[in-house]
């Protein structure tokens, strides 16, 4: 596997939400909006990262029988430090995510990755191939994300629980925008379906996106069998070939020796 | 310590902040095992025996060790850590002393250790309960109220939820929403549901 498949492999083919269904308590709690998605998956990224660079390094010490519990103990370490530095520099996002900041310690993805990954490749693999897995996480955490806050609110904000770049709260885009071309004062955000940020809008929201990707893979593998399909029927058609040619060369070297 | 705190916690923990459903704890658990309602009673059961005990230790712990030695910080690392041993510990005592427990409980104890409702149900004791102005007992009684009550709440749904699913196994589902996806719309709409009780207490 090269570098750039090894990074790439978490965005859709491998990703860990859509197709493994890994770490899928924070896909549903701390989607609401679109900002504690990307906060929570770049806390993810930042702690799958360095528990597999630790991991791949340690990995000789670690005798085999207590390796994860090494692991956990690793894992715990990082989340604590990203528990300190969200307090410290994004105390609205700290508060938004709640118990889930300590709560990544359980994420089965970041375990799963040192189990599978980290603790049989080097450090760069490694490196590269926790950056790619988190990243993969945090695309599908903000596709949740933005899906869920767009339909209850319609319309993006950014620098609520983010302050970074911004002084006030800014909306990224809103359909305000759009509809305001033509009539004056509409406000979106009161026809807004409000249950989509509420518990039961996160689980119909994420089975509306799964279900999206099953009709994408089963329309792929369909599409794969008829291309097999076809390939077999050429096959077959060319060995028929083959075997008319045979049977008239036969049939001239008979001839010949008459 | 008394019984309104005990019949308070059962009930908000239980059905209006439901571990599962309005939380989203042990999502994990409650895909995979809800396949069959024997598998959900199974690990429901084994869900509350261990929450339970898991609450109490952990809450021990921060009272008694983590709090007065003002270092708080390091809770989650010794939360883990209590929580993947305590699991150990308790099927080895299940497999001396209860045979028959053991065969019921035993394969879904391992799972446990990677479940986030037991260490989010102690997460949000030492965030719930205020160390600084009750005594012990009081807040271990609170600690171990609110962890019946989510096991409960946890079983109850899992049960319901396999229930459903049993019969959702035969009826004609479009391919592209078979498994996973219609599971989880069901799983709103018991969401929704649930919503209904907020604001009951």
């Amino acid at each position: 596997m090269s570098k750039k498949e090894n990074f790439l492999k978490g965005f859709l083919k491998e990703n860990p939400i859509f197709v493994f269904l890994l770490g899928m308590c924070p896909a549903l709690a701390v989607t609401a909006t679109f900002e504690t998605s990307l906060g929570m998956g770049l806390l993810v990224v930042f702690v799958l990262t360095g528990s597999n660079i630790v991991v791949s390094l340690v990995k000789g010490f670690i005798p085999d029988q207590v390796r994860t519990p090494a692991y956990i103990v690793i894992i715990a370490t990082f989340v604590t430090v990203v528990k300190m530095l969200t307090f410290a520099y994004a105390i609205e996002l700290y508060d938004a995510l709640g118990v889930f900041l300590p709560l990544i310690v359980v994420n089965c993805l970041i375990l799963g990755r040192a189990e599978a990954f980290a603790s049989k490749n080097n450090v760069l693999d490694s490196t590269i191939d926790g950056i790619g897995m988190g990243l993969g996480f945090t695309f599908a955490l903000v596709v949740i994300g933005v899906f869920r806050e767009f339909l209850a609110t319609g319309g993006i904000q950014w620098g609520v629980y983010l302050p970074f770049f911004v002084d006030a709260p800014i909306h990224l885009f809103t359909l305000d925008w759009i509809i305001n071309l033509f009539t004056d004062g509409f406000i979106i955000a009161d026809y807004g379906l409000a249950v989509f940020s509420l518990p039961p809008g996160a689980f119909i929201a994420l089975g509306i996106i799964l279900a999206g990707f099953q009709f994408k893979k089963s329309r792929q593998i369909k599409r794969e069998l008829e291309e097999k399909k076809k390939l077999i029927a050429e096959r077959k058609r060319q060995a028929l070939e083959k075997k008319k040619e045979k049977a008239l060369a036969a049939a001239k070297l008979a001839k010949a020796g008459e | 310590m008394s019984f309104t705190v005990f019949a308070t916690a059962i009930i908000s923990a239980m059905l209006i902040n439901n571990v599962i459903l309005m939380q989203f704890l042990g999502i994990c658990p409650f895909l995979g095992v809800s396949k069959k309602s024997s598998s959900a009673v199974g690990m429901s059961a084994a869900v509350l025996f261990v929450m339970v005990i898991a609450s109490a230790v952990t809450y021990t712990i921060y009272d008694l060790v983590l709090y007065p030695f003002d270092i708080p910080y390091i809770s989650t690392i010794a939360f883990i850590l209590v929580i993947a041993s305590l699991v150990q510990f308790v099927e080895m005592v299940i497999k001396k002393f209860s045979k028959p427990l053991y065969k019921s409980l035993g394969i879904y104890l391992p799972l446990i250790t990677t479940n986030c409702a037991i260490l989010g149900v102690s997460e949000g004791n030492i965030t719930g309960i205020w160390t600084e102005t009750m005594p012990y007992w009081e807040g271990l009684f609170t600690a171990v109220s609110v962890s019946v009550g989510t096991g409960l709440g946890f079983g109850l749904i899992i049960f319901a939820f396999s229930s459903i699913r049993e019969k959702l196994d035969g009826s004609n589902v479009p391919a592209s929403w078979k498994g996973v996806p219609i599971s989880l719309v069901v799983a709103g709409i018991m969401s929704l549901a649930f919503l209904g009780l907020a604001g009951i207490i």
